[in-house]
């Protein structure tokens, strides 16, 4: 309906072509990776050579790898529970806690997207130090939960205002505390947004690399694994199967996340629609 | 006014190990973690370069050799044309994407919002290093033009080059520009573009007089995601740019590697957040004149 005023269906035509033509611009490089992982050369060039898993078999039993493998989940798995943790207290509080402390707490946490990443390493290898932690996984876990929460912060604050203001009242008004509203009202009903927000910080880092380059002690994460490889012409091939793996996963989380958000949303949705 | 309710609701019920509680991980991470931190960088730009962990004395010594050098001076000229370059990239070629997206996309908004976004949650490092063997010499576009008959000599002009960082860091960024375009024409009203049309402007002046200014907030915000990761991006240049394009990220990452001058360091970082200040300020004062015409 509104498109007819917006303009017409011709310029629509015209649009669709462009975004059509701007997907195969941010697909066609990535794509590139898998499609050389599985060519018999050792340079990634055309024409393509002969179909290949050598590079995929040099993965398997790489001791270095795995180790950085693990590293990573480890720390994602850490770092995305902190910043969920932070990122549903702190939205919480800003939305109903009604201090000016929450809400300072609330802007502060958003301020790291103002921040590069270069910056966000330095000044957290200079306090680590002066802790005494130094470079270490800990270091890293905590410029991870910095890099995140920006983005976990976001999640759950757009989906504690979608959660109708009524219902948290009415569960305070039948006598319910402040614990068991949060506990057995808001928090089930955010649940999947909680699951996005987490998934989302765990791929931030995962793929997390201009941070913890400052960060990362004696073990490396992935992406300083494929970091110190990319020096060497000869593990190329070996980086794209790497990649390769690394992208299908990547889009599997993803995607999932985003089924969770759009889920629970239409789960607030009936809420606010059934009769009151 | 539903606010209000709430608050006389909740008043009479909140208790203080709740509070205390629910405002402990927040204000530990951006007390200690964000605000500390960064003081830290600050403090520490000040300081002389002794070996030690944070320096010593007070002077304005980091910031001078920063302002004498011409060296930092070209560097910090070339970040921010690269930056520049790289937001006005992003965000012009992303418009019509959440152009589309907001007034012609319908059924298919979804899917093409989720299809924008994915790159993003993909490896940065990979998506840098798809480009290098794209524009490699032995690369993907030197080799394809050559097999089409196109070209008939591989270049060396793709690679190591400023225009390959302005390139690859549009194409890593590009996620980022969509969404808060989209988000502000989303929320422009329809019925002021129907006003438009029922006053008789043309699409392309009720797009230029009305669609456009409404969606500036949006493609301020933008061109903010875009400028501030990429201005201190020291990974693409190292990759892609050779060293005609070395930017302030890497001159701050050598500082505290190969360098070990840590106050200096961190002065550079100030300077940074100094380049970064300015821009929001800018942004914002651009924001409030486009805010006021609704």
């Amino acid at each position: 309906m509104r498109v007819e005023r917006l303009g017409t269906q011709r310029n629509g035509r015209w649009l669709g072509l462009y975004v059509l033509a701007y997907l195969v611009f941010l697909y066609l490089p990535v794509l590139l990776i898998p499609l050389f992982s599985f060519n018999d050369s050792i340079q990634a060039a055309f024409p393509l050579q002969g179909f290949t898993l050598q590079w995929y078999a040099i993965l398997y039993g790489n001791s270095a790898l795995s180790g950085a493998l693990l590293n990573s989940l480890v720390i994602g798995a850490i770092a995305a529970s902190g910043a969920t943790l932070c990122g549903i207290t702190i939205s919480y509080m800003d939305l109903y806690g009604r201090s000016p402390l929450a809400a300072t707490i609330s802007a502060i946490a958003r301020l790291p997207i103002l921040i590069p990443g270069v910056i966000v390493g330095i000044s957290l290898l200079i306090l680590v130090n002066l802790v005494g932690l130094g470079p270490s996984r800990v270091a890293i876990v905590l410029g991870h939960i910095l890099v995140a929460l920006p983005t976990t912060v976001v999640v759950m604050r757009s989906r504690f205002a979608a959660i109708p203001r009524t219902v948290r009242e009415a569960a305070l008004d039948l006598g319910a505390s402040d614990w068991t509203t949060f506990r057995r009202v808001m928090l089930p009903l955010s649940l999947p947004a909680v699951l996005s927000a987490f998934m989302l910080a765990f791929l931030i880092s995962f793929d997390e690399f201009i941070v913890v380059f400052f960060l990362a002690g004696t073990e490396p994460t992935l992406p300083l694994y494929i970091w110190s490889q990319l020096r060497f012409p000869r593990s190329l091939p070996t980086v794209m199967a790497l990649g390769t793996m690394i992208l299908a996963v990547s889009f599997i989380i993803a995607g999932t996340a985003e089924f969770l958000r759009h889920r629970g949303l239409g789960a607030v949705r009936r809420i606010s629609a059934s009769p009151a | 006014m539903s606010t209000l309710v709430a608050a006389q609701v909740s008043e009479t019920r909140s208790s203080s190990g709740f509070r205390f509680a629910m405002l402990l991980p927040g204000a530990l991470v951006t007390f200690l973690l964000i605000l500390f931190a960064l003081g830290l960088v600050l403090f520490l730009a000040f300081r002389g370069n002794d070996g030690s962990l944070l320096g010593s004395g007070f002077s304005l010594a980091n910031f001078a050799t920063v302002v004498s050098d011409p060296l930092y001076w070209t560097v910090t000229l070339r970040s921010l044309v690269i930056a520049g370059l790289v937001t006005l990239a992003t965000v012009v070629t992303a418009y019509p994407v959440a152009y589309y997206l907001a007034f012609y996309a319908e059924r298919r908004r979804g899917l093409l919002l989720f299809l924008v976004t994915l790159p993003f949650w993909t490896s940065y490092l990979l998506r840098v290093f798809a480009w290098k063997i794209v524009l490699a010499y032995n690369g993907v576009l030197n080799s394809a033009l050559i097999e089409s008959g196109i070209w008939s000599q591989p270049t060396l002009a793709f690679l190591n080059t400023p225009a390959a960082v302005v390139v690859t860091l549009a194409h890593a960024y590009a996620p980022f520009a969509i969404l808060p375009i989209y988000v502000a024409l989303e929320t422009i009203p329809k019925s002021l573009i129907e006003a438009a049309s029922d006053l008789g402007a043309r699409p392309f002046t009720s797009f230029r007089r009305v669609v456009l200014p409404n969606s500036m907030p949006g493609v301020l915000a933008a061109a903010l995601v875009v400028f501030v990761p990429t201005i201190g991006d020291y990974v693409t240049p190292a990759m892609v740019g050779g060293p005609a394009s070395t930017m302030i990220g890497t001159l701050i990452q050598s500082q505290f590697g190969k360098a070990n001058d840590w106050p200096f360091g961190a002065a550079l970082s100030v300077c940074v957040m100094l380049v970064i200040l300015v821009v929001v300020l800018v942004a914002r004062g651009a924001d409030r004149r486009y805010g006021s015409r609704t």
